[in-house]
């Protein structure tokens, strides 16, 4: 029994404006999806809301995990159902080492238990093999558990960190919030390549993006395209292959939603393009 | 019997001498009969059961003196409370107040546990009797030191047997006309440490206050003198994490450092005193030539601290460190910070300070910064950052600074800051509940200074931080 997510008919505001209008969506455990809108879609809106971040207000609509109510949940609860992000600007934690942090935050998602008791911490010496074991993997240097939160990080670095904890908090769905923004070929690659070891039968994956450079290394089944608040349209690898050839506009023409309703509508990615 | 005593003691001049008087013998001590207030005849007292020599019965007059002239600092903490006619001033380790296990505040009982604090030091430092014999500790220590020519031993010891060393130094840094409360002390001081280095003498392991505790030193108004001399290394750590009960609530201690040429000095000290103290310190020392001093100074207990240490650069190439915490919760006022004096040229410091006030606590940071006229190219850095956790809380910085000299590198920055949302979405969207993940951005907030501890000292910094974010320590 695989977990799903699944998303029905979500409405959301941000500070009394409408970003995310009726979208649904399913994403279970062994499944790789793509999300892709141009900028201003809504798509880091509904990766934070998913994970409760305070400033999204819930207009109406359901998302349920496993079948759980998660929008009742606190973002602390809803990862330890086995939910996950990995952000897009993960936030800094000065002078908190990334060890200190990654062995609280295993030890919380993994103690499951409720809000109110105090979490259990896992034995020093049994973290540390874990953490040295998967930081191998992932092929991260080991004086990386000593720096602080995100502090100071490049973006690379930064993204390598969300990795990093994807790997040790092992979740069943992971939402990657534009994981490759900001970032150049070599360290698209390197994050690509980290995220394909972690993919198999127990992780659902949704990726968020709006050039499919990621895509080249993490082949999704599923291609969502965001427009305006809402999925427009899904299909397989073709519909991704399609905005590689064509961009938004033929899309954006279909379904008639004008440049102006757009917030933002920036920088290309001027290496936008597939390789096979 | 004791009516009589008291009587016939009044009849006779307090420097005259008892044991002539009433054929005493040499091993009865005179009796003294604590009581509130200060006046000569107490001080007096102190004088005859510690057996001190003259001179320095003649400076605690002097001192007693000017205490009297002085009149009442109007700035810093709050004062108005605290009525010095009703205090203890000088009371015998055994004849102290204490208390009953069942009368210890239960959140203190929960923080011994947190803390891991042994069975019998929880007693103590609770103030329920028993005097708390860390001798044992101590005389190992004592043996090792002494092959390496160190001296570590009680103020009240040093005056006797070391009157050259204290007579050198002794009220140089801090005279009694500093302050009032530098003059309460010169005058009714008792206890504390006195610590001499010899040159060259690298100390690789802390000295602690710890080592030699009991009722004595533990005094409301303790001494302490440490002389480092050329080329020499020491740290030394006082006080501790754990919540300590004292039955006075006025605690006025002096701290005089000396380093001199090359040497290096570490001075740590962690203050969790009870909600009842007034905790009121002079802290100074003077660094010469090429010499370092470091004060790591964390507040977190007392009803009011008012501390500052300060370095004074005397010699070239000194380097004077003050890193600073102040943890204010409800009822408290933390008024810490430091100075840094350059009196040379090319003289470095450096003044971090951390501030928290939480659930209506109060945190200032109050510090000085001057450069003398002659001290040339000279650096300082001063950063003051605090951390306000609610609406009710409040937090203030008051940086005086004074510049003589045009070829000076300063920096001062302040920031103040209350826990970001952004930090706690992150945080608690990898499990942790917004406790855990407050208590770990405040952790992360006084790591700077949290990692210049020593380990079991940071360790337990760290269990206490927790403890006051649950707000359950008392």
């Amino acid at each position: 029994m695989s977990t799903e997510l699944v998303i029905k008919d979500l409405h959301i505001s941000v500070e009394g404006t409408p970003i995310i209008k009726n979208l649904n969506l399913t994403v279970r455990q062994g499944e790789i999806h793509a999300l892709m809108g141009p900028n201003g879609s809504g798509k880091s809106t509904l990766a934070n809301a998913l994970m409760g971040h305070p400033l999204y207000e819930i207009d109406s609509g359901e998302v349920t995990f496993d079948g759980v109510d998660v929008l009742e949940l606190e973002s602390n609860e809803r990862a330890k159902l086995g939910l996950f992000l990995a952000f897009q600007y993960p936030t800094a934690v000065p002078g908190v080492s990334m060890a200190n942090f990654l062995r609280m935050a295993v030890s919380a998602v993994r103690s499951g238990n409720s809000n109110g008791s105090e979490t259990k911490l896992i034995p020093m010496r049994e973290f540390r093999r874990e953490l040295r074991t998967k930081m191998k993997q992932l092929g991260v240097d080991e004086s990386f558990a000593r720096r602080y939160l995100n502090d100071g990080f490049s973006g690379g670095e930064k993204k390598r960190a969300e990795v990093l904890q994807l790997a040790m908090l092992e979740p069943k769905i992971a939402i990657l919030d534009e994981t490759d923004s900001g970032l150049d070929i070599d360290a698209v690659r390197i994050v690509g390549e980290s995220v394909n070891q972690l993919i198999g039968p127990n992780l659902g994956v949704l990726i968020i993006t709006h050039y499919p450079r990621l895509l080249n290394y993490i082949r999704p089944e599923f291609v969502h395209i965001m427009l305006d608040g809402r999925i427009v349209e899904s299909g397989g690898w073709e519909l991704a292959q399609l905005l590689e050839e064509k961009g938004y506009g033929p899309i954006r023409e279909k379904y008639g939603i004008s440049e102006e309703v757009l917030a933002n509508e920036g920088d290309q990615d001027p290496l936008f393009s597939l390789r096979r | 019997m004791t009516e009589q005593k008291v009587t016939e003691t009044a009849d006779i001049g307090v420097s005259d001498d008892y044991e002539a008087k009433y054929g005493f013998h040499d091993d009865i001590k005179p009796v003294f009969k604590a009581r509130k207030g200060l006046d000569l005849e107490i001080i007096n007292q102190m004088c005859d059961i510690k057996d001190e020599p003259d001179w320095m019965r003649e400076y605690r007059h002097k001192a007693y003196e000017i205490y009297k002239q002085k009149a009442m600092i109007k700035w810093g903490g709050d004062l108005s409370q605290l009525d010095f006619d009703n205090i203890y001033y000088y009371v015998k380790a055994s004849d102290r107040a204490e208390r009953s296990w069942d009368d210890v505040p239960d959140d203190i009982k929960k923080t011994f546990d947190r803390l891991g604090i042994p069975e019998a030091e929880r007693k103590f430092l609770a103030g329920v009797g028993a005097q708390y014999d860390s001798e044992v500790v101590y005389h190992s220590v004592e043996k090792e030191l002494e092959k390496i020519g160190v001296i570590f031993v009680s103020m009240d010891t040093a005056v006797s047997e070391y009157p050259d060393l204290v007579k050198e130094y002794f009220g140089t840094l801090i005279p009694s006309a500093d302050n009032k409360f530098a003059a309460l002390n010169s005058a009714i001081w008792s206890g504390g440490s006195f610590i001499y280095i010899p040159p060259g003498v690298k100390v690789d392991y802390p000295l602690q206050a710890y080592f030699r505790i009991n009722s004595e030193n533990m005094g409301q108004f303790e001494r302490t003198l440490i002389i480092v001399d050329e080329g020499a290394e020491v740290h030394y750590v006082e006080g501790c994490t754990a919540p300590t009960f004292s039955s006075e609530s006025l605690h006025s201690a002096v701290v005089e450092i000396i380093c001199k040429k090359g040497s290096r000095v570490r001075y740590t000290t962690i203050q969790n005193w009870a909600n009842n103290v007034y905790n009121l310190v002079t802290k100074r020392a003077f660094a010469y030539e090429d010499a370092t001093m470091e004060w790591i100074d964390g507040n977190l207990g007392s009803k009011l601290t008012m501390k500052y240490p300060s370095v004074y650069m005397k010699g070239k190439g000194a380097h004077g460190e003050i890193l600073s915490i102040a943890f204010a919760t409800k009822g408290q006022h933390q008024d810490a910070g430091g100075k840094v004096i350059h009196c040379a040229p090319y003289t470095t410091s450096k003044i971090v300070s951390k501030s928290i006030s939480k659930d209506g606590g109060r945190s200032s940071y109050r510090g000085e910064l001057k450069v003398l006229k002659g001290a040339h190219g000279c650096k300082s850095s001063v950063v003051c950052d605090a951390l306000i956790l609610d609406e009710e809380s409040r937090s203030d910085t008051y940086p005086v600074i004074e510049i003589g000299e045009s070829d000076v590198n300063i920096g001062h920055e302040a920031r103040v800051s209350k826990i970001g949302e952004e930090q706690l979405f992150y945080l608690m969207s990898r499990g942790l509940s917004e406790d855990e993940a407050s208590t770990m951005i405040v952790n992360g907030f006084i790591e700077p200074l949290v990692k210049e501890l020593p380990m079991e000292y940071a360790v337990e910094m760290n269990r206490l931080i927790q403890l006051q974010m649950e707000g359950s320590v008392g």
